[in-house]
């Protein structure tokens, strides 16, 4: 009985997002309110249990007291429910941007740079394999024209813009063929609530 | 011909019976067992190397595995620390770093080894190694490449951000979609309508959505001057506050710190879709004039580019997110494309360290350009040193 009754509200939420397709309605207004209400409510409660506890209290029940500076600089961010102080929750701001922003650059150093670079680094001409030539060649070209489109200090004009134009060819190709995947997947994505509508709730799919 | 068969016969059941025998015999041991700290690591693991048994893959072939004991004492009792296949002479004995771990290895404390080559039921001991003790170190020699591109792209951005500060103009290609921004705004302020400015699913620590604080800043300063409200439901409770800051900061730069509006940048939630349901309801209660969409987007890039589309507003996007570019470029009027979004906020804000680092950035391309032809010419032609320069112990 409980069952049912969570797969006749899922549904008839579920239409009430789809409604949307129609246009704004009060059904839709009052299915968003609730999504966007429970999943804040949600959305605390985990963070509470899977962040807050695990990583803060547990460490400090655990006499791990480093995870005390981690801590002062949580209760920092609260205080910009002061507005007399609220400036003091900068810092903590500043060290999550500046800290992780110098993190992040040795890490796309070396997955955007240096492996990107290695991957890309292969024998133009293969003797006896045509098919592998040419799609060596491709991806060299490709690399090359791509990089030079993303050159923002220089003027696309001349041999340097037709390189770039080439570039953004070839870019646009990989963002055709990006678009069609994405697209099933999303197609999958439909399927599955119009599975549940048909098959869970109305069972008219077996 | 009976002799022949029997002497066959013969031949197998020896055969068979030497196989049973010598897999029921004692292997030679491992020898010249060795143990060394693990390099480039934070300690906590020692290596352990040796020479197969004579019987692994030759001799007797009944060598099966090879199990690592160690013991804090060259005579003391020894304990299983791995096993490792026939044919590796290797082993690296990984333990935990917290002391509460039972899998505990501490560091600088002497600890002592023994190879143990095994057979299908018996086995032979090595020797008992030289002491080895974990320590951490403070370089990891594998990352060399790393520590050299950091070095030569500060180098590069140190340069150009120091010739920016001294009044050089670097130059930087007008990007469609920035050159827009004020058309947007202005059309939004002739239409007495609000901007909605998304900066996407992205924490405050995420590149793009950085990249994002620095062109929201432009924006406010403009919808400051004009008077324009805008709208900037978050994601992210840490992105929210960077957000007021930053806006906050714009307003005040514009001279208008009385029209700063704290409740216009607001969280909604923090689950995607949810999100994504609010946002579309904004959109269509609302009605923006302008759409921004700059940072970090997923699944729900379509979704809120469609909704825009619908309720007839002027749409710039621009994020990183490879697989979402295509979606904004089918949806929204100008979008930018990966790196440019970058780019942007340094063609925005004109600051010499964006600008000295944007140029500093095109001369790693460059750099990349001039490794990759001489790098498929040096693999065209079998030279595969070149490989190894850009190889990264990680």
């Amino acid at each position: 009985m409980v069952e049912t009754i969570g797969i006749w509200i899922a549904a008839i939420l579920t239409l009430g997002i789809f409604s949307f397709l129609y246009k704004d309605n009060p059904f839709y207004k009052f299915c968003e309110s609730l999504f966007v209400g429970v999943s804040a409510g949600y959305w605390f409660a985990t963070t509470f249990w899977q962040v807050m506890m695990p990583k803060l209290v547990d460490n400090l029940a655990a006499g791990r007291w480093i995870y005390i500076i981690g801590g002062i600089f949580g209760i920092l961010m609260l205080l910009r429910l002061f507005p007399k102080i609220g400036w003091i929750s900068r810092w903590s701001l500043a060290l999550v941007v500046g800290t992780t922003a110098g993190l992040y650059f040795t890490r796309y150093l070396v997955s955007n740079g240096m492996v990107q670079t290695e991957n890309t680094i292969m024998p133009i001409f293969v003797t006896g394999n045509l098919p592998q030539t040419i799609g060596n060649l491709v991806i060299v070209v490709g690399t090359f024209c791509g990089l030079v489109y993303f050159f923002f200090s220089k003027e696309h004009k001349g041999t340097f813009g037709g390189f770039a134009k080439v570039g953004i060819w070839f870019i646009m190709v990989s963002f055709g063929a990006s678009f069609g995947y994405t697209v099933m997947s999303r197609m999958s994505l439909l399927l599955g609530r119009l599975d549940y509508l048909f098959g869970t709730w109305l069972g008219l799919i077996k | 011909m009976r002799k022949i068969t029997i002497s066959l016969l013969t031949i197998f059941l020896l055969t068979l019976f030497v196989n049973i025998s010598f897999s029921q015999e004692e292997p030679l041991p491992p020898s010249e067992v060795k143990a060394s700290d693990t390099p480039n690591d934070n300690g906590h693991s020692i290596t352990v190397t040796w020479k197969l048994s004579p019987d692994d893959g030759a001799g007797k072939k009944n060598v099966v595995a090879y199990e690592i004991l160690r013991s804090d004492n060259p005579e003391g009792e020894f304990e299983i620390r791995g096993v490792a296949p026939a044919g590796e002479s290797r082993f690296d004995d990984k333990g935990a770093k917290e002391k509460t771990d039972k899998n505990y290895l501490p560091g600088h404390k002497n600890f002592y080894y023994k190879v143990r080559a095994k057979a299908d039921k018996t086995f032979a001991e090595s020797e008992v190694s030289n002491p080895a003790f974990a320590y951490g170190q403070w370089y990891h020699t594998g990352k060399t490449t790393v520590l050299i591109g950091v070095i030569l792209f500060s180098a590069f951005a140190l340069y150009f951000i120091n010739l920016a500060r001294k009044g050089k103009k670097l130059f930087v290609r007008p990007l469609a979609g920035i050159e827009a921004v004020d058309e947007a705004i202005g059309r939004a302020t002739e239409m007495g309508k609000p901007i909605l400015y998304i900066i996407g699913l992205g924490s405050a620590d995420m590149i793009a959505t950085i990249a994002s604080f620095t062109i929201l800043s432009r924006v406010a300063k403009k919808t400051a001057e004009y008077q324009t409200p805008i709208l900037i439901p978050c994601y992210d409770s840490v992105v929210m506050a960077v957000a007021q800051e930053t806006v906050r900061a714009a307003y005040l730069e514009a001279g208008r710190p009385d029209s700063y509006k704290e409740e216009n940048i607001f969280f909604v939630t923090s689950m995607q879709f949810a999100y994504v349901a609010g946002v579309n309801g904004i959109m269509l209660r609302e009605r923006p004039a302008t759409n921004f969409y700059l940072g970090k987007f997923y699944a729900e890039s379509l979704i809120l580019a469609e909704t825009g589309s619908v309720a007839g507003s002027i749409q710039i996007s621009g994020t990183d997110e490879i697989a979402q570019i295509p979606f904004f470029i089918a949806a929204t009027d100008y979008t930018l494309i990966g790196e440019e979004l970058y780019a942007a906020s340094a063609y925005l804000g004109k600051e010499p360290v964006l600008l000295g680092t944007l140029k500093a950035q095109d001369w790693g391309k460059a750099l990349v350009i001039i490794s990759l032809i001489l790098g498929a010419l040096a693999a065209s032609f079998n030279f595969q040193f070149f490989l190894n320069l850009f190889r990264v112990q990680l």
